[in-house]
């Protein structure tokens, strides 16, 4: 990156670094990013008027410097900067909610069609713009989706409301007999205004509604959160509070894992699989529940440390992690070992690692089309620095390489816990946050068991937020299983789908 | 004849009322074997007997045949317990219908089914509708098969005289049997929409055949779709008895061995029924485009019995 040796990288965090090219090199820098191989993460919008600027664009980088924060300032009037899909074409839907939200505009952009915005709102106001007083609206206006053409082709339109009981999305496929042509998304209906409900917040509060921006995420963006906020006020973390939030994200990711593979043994009506791998989890979330007081560790982790300590020495999450170790063994056999079950899990729902690449698929699924990133390993937060995670990949980006990662990575979670509880050191679990007169921003990251999850968070002079970005892996992810189904028949779309097992609510916000 | 006309009048409103009853017993050993506590026995009556509770919603673009079609359906497999012996043999309603009019009868109340699924014009009744019609063009003719390796056995199409022969005649081993009992079982589970080819309990409704199709019924007429797969099942498993498990049905106007045949119907069937929840819990539902195939090895099964009849048998 020598044509930006002009450029001044300020530190910002272990692994982070700030930047504030001008509006035209937004874009060569994005493509310098994209030469060495790195990706676009995350890209949001600030209202920067009460500070006497305009607005603001952030961009953030994974470079092979760890986190690269790229922040442009942009007018007051008619805020536009260069399009970056080009480039990176996962920025094209975090571009649109960032028009729908900020009103601001990507130059050159191809598909500029709403995202977020469901007529809840006027198409000329902004909700994230600090003098937002729209009233809210229902003014449904229709949504532009991509027609196929032709006489084989039919439309099957499929949700916002589904048979069972999960979360709100829209698909709709286009199709020739049961062969799936064409598939479009259309999400955004769990958008909560999040964003906006963080403005004015105090430190502490901000946590809790930023753990619940994607409830089965919560450890993962409390502890993103947390860490932008410490970050940006300049806090000491104790060193014992900061081991029990990994000892938390690990028994997380076990708890997602177990859950996922259940699911995709449903999935395909193996029953069994489902009940035996809930079995476990149920039991994982009652003894979480009893050690820490809540069965997905809510408001556990808080700006300064960690609410909740480890009252023992965690003999009983210890001897529960060699169960499931044995346990877990042997249900992968049955999985293994079941014909009909690799059937279906084999050369389904593939995405390649050229196509993951190009789009810029992350976290577990990213890992499964030989995306070898993993912010534990190559951009280690403490304590992970001092516990040597070893990363699961594979190559083939099917249904059954996710499910080989999600394998591999509860054994590797369940072998961290051990090691976290065997090395975790004594001492206080929480400091007290320093006190801070002026604006401050920080950014957190965190490899949840989905991706990571980067937290942005800028506080006011008079100590509240002013900003939180929360950015959700699902964002990246989202538009691969629009390739992920291509070519696949209809009824093998829910393995897939649950295969990803992608967030709404964490990207619809 | 009286007597006849009474037994028959007991047989179907037997088959009738326990069939829910086997659907409530195939549950319940579901959730058994897979670790889970059961709902009672009699769960599948209380859906029912809720669902009749209700009051029915019906999409606006409902013609008169999406209304009527449940009535249809369930008279089609009224009709068809009616036919297939499970208590007595030779029964006065019987000859009424041979098994290529039961496969006939099965075929109409399909056609009732798909043609109301497509009726309300949802994109899910026409696939699932589309899907069902390719499952079932697909079983009929395996089914036919097995049917056709039984007739040859007794030289009758008439299900009186596959059992009779079977069932009161001397003790022949028919090794043609064992191949049409496997395609048998395999044509079952399709067109009784269990898994490995569909799976009566998922909420994906992209994955669905059978329940796609009646995703747009509620009360009175889901009762009645929900009592029909019941008895179909119960018609299926009754068929399968009679077919390679006759043995203990009571002759025609035997009165005495009465209780007996009843005691060994509910015996086969809870046995069969046990047995239809083993193989589901082990077997986990195959990609769609497989159906083609296993059908295809279910007719091959049945060319097969017809041959070894011809090579061993005749």
């Amino acid at each position: 990156m020598a044509e930006f040796a002009n450029l001044t990288l300020e530190t910002a965090g272990r692994h982070v670094w700030r930047v504030r090219p001008a509006a035209d090199q937004l874009v060569a820098l994005a493509r310098a990013v994209k030469e060495e191989g790195g990706q676009l993460i995350a890209l949001w919008g600030s209202d920067d008027r009460p500070l006497g600027a305009g607005y603001g664009l952030h961009a953030a980088f994974m470079t092979s410097l760890g986190m690269l924060w790229a922040t442009v300032a942009l007018a007051v009037e008619d805020p536009a900067h260069a399009d970056l899909a080009a480039v990176f074409p996962q920025a094209g839907r975090m571009q649109r909610a960032t028009h729908d939200l900020l009103g601001i505009r990507a130059e050159g952009a191809e598909d500029t069609r709403k995202w977020l915005r469901h007529g809840a709102w006027p198409a000329n106001a902004f909700p994230l713009r600090k003098d937002y007083a729209a009233a809210t609206v229902n003014e449904p206006d229709a949504y532009a989706f991509v027609r196929v053409e032709g006489d084989g082709p039919h439309e099957i339109p499929v949700g916002p409301i589904h048979a069972g009981t999960i979360e709100p999305g829209h698909f709709r496929f286009t199709i020739i007999g049961d062969r799936v042509l064409r598939l479009e998304e259309r999400l955004g209906y769990t958008h909560k205004g999040t964003e906006k409900r963080f403005e004015g917040m105090d430190l502490a509060t901000g946590a809790r509604l930023a753990g619940r921006v994607s409830g089965d995420s919560h450890v993962a963006y409390a502890w993103a959160y947390c860490m932008a906020v410490e970050q940006a006020v300049g806090a000491e973390v104790p060193e014992r509070a900061v081991w029990l939030r990994a000892l938390f994200l690990e028994m997380e990711r076990v708890a997602n894992h177990l859950g996922d593979l259940g699911y995709l043994g449903n999935d395909v009506a193996l029953a069994f699989g489902f009940n035996q791998f809930w079995k476990w989890k149920e039991d994982w979330l009652r003894l979480t529940a009893r050690m820490f007081g809540h069965r997905y560790l809510f408001d556990s982790v808080v700006p300064g440390g960690i609410a909740v300590d480890l009252a023992d020495d965690g003999y009983d999450l210890n001897r529960m992690t060699r169960r499931l170790d044995d346990e877990v063994a042997q249900l992968k056999r049955i999985y293994d070992e079941h014909a009909t079950l690799q059937d279906r899990f084999a050369n389904t729902g593939i995405v390649k690692p050229d196509m993951a690449a190009r789009l810029g698929l992350t976290g577990l699924a990213g890992r499964a089309s030989a995306q070898a990133w993993d912010a534990r390993m190559q951009f280690p937060q403490p304590p992970y620095d001092r516990l040597a995670v070893n990363m699961a990949t594979q190559r083939k980006g099917d249904v059954l390489a996710r499910a080989e990662v999600r394998f591999a990575e509860v054994f590797e979670s369940l072998r961290l816990i051990r090691d976290i509880l065997k090395h975790l050191p004594g001492g206080a679990v929480r400091a007290e946050l320093p006190a801070v007169a002026a604006v401050r921003e920080g950014l957190g990251w965190v490899e949840g068991w989905r991706g990571e999850v980067v937290v942005a968070v800028r506080i006011s002079a008079d100590g509240r937020l002013d900003r939180v970005h929360p950015h959700d892996p699902s964002w990246q992810n989202w538009p691969l299983l629009e390739v992920g189904i291509l070519g696949n028949i209809v009824p093998d779309f829910p393995l897939i789908n649950k295969s990803f097992n992608l967030s709404y609510s964490g990207q619809d916000l | 004849m009286t007597t006849g006309i009474l037994l028959q009048v007991l047989q179907t409103l037997l088959a009738i009322l326990l069939a829910p009853l086997l659907m409530g017993w195939v549950n319940q050993c579901r959730a058994w074997l897979q670790g889970r506590s059961a709902p009672p026995i009699t769960q599948p009556y209380r859906v029912i007997r809720k669902l009749f509770h209700k009051d029915a919603v019906i999409a606006h673009d409902a013609s008169p045949l999406f209304r009527f079609a449940p009535y249809m359906i369930f008279a089609c497999m009224a009709l068809a317990a009616g036919i297939v012996p499970t208590i007595v043999n030779d029964l006065p309603f019987s000859p009424a219908a041979d098994v290529i009019a039961l496969v006939g009868i099965f075929a109409l109340a399909r056609v009732f089914l798909a043609l109301a699924a497509m009726d309300i014009g949802t994109s899910f009744g026409t696939l699932g509708a589309r899907r069902e019609m390719l499952i079932s063009f697909l079983a009929e003719p395996a089914l036919l098969m097995v049917f056709f390796t039984a007739s040859l056995i007794s030289q009758s199409t008439e299900l009186p005289v596959i059992v009779e022969t079977l069932a009161h005649k001397q003790f022949v081993i028919y090794p043609s049997l064992a191949f049409a009992a496997v395609a048998f079982w395999m044509v079952s589970t399709a067109e009784n929409a269990r898994i490995p080819v569909d799976n009566p309990t998922t909420h994906l409704e992209l994955t669905m055949i059978h329940e796609a199709m009646i995703l747009e019924y509620s009360a009175r007429h889901l009762a009645l779709i929900e009592w029909a797969v019941a008895l179909k099942l119960f018609v299926y498993s009754a068929l399968g008895i009679a077919l390679f498990l006759p043995w203990g049905i009571a002759q025609a106007g035997d009165l005495a061995a009465l209780p007996l045949a009843v005691l060994a119907l509910l015996g086969k069937l809870l046995a069969g029924g046990a047995g239809l929840a083993f193989l589901e819990t082990i077997s986990a539902k195959m990609r769609l485009f497989r159906a083609p195939e296993f059908l295809g090895t279910a007719f091959l099964l049945a060319v097969l019995g017809m041959l070894t009849h011809f090579i061993l048998e005749v």
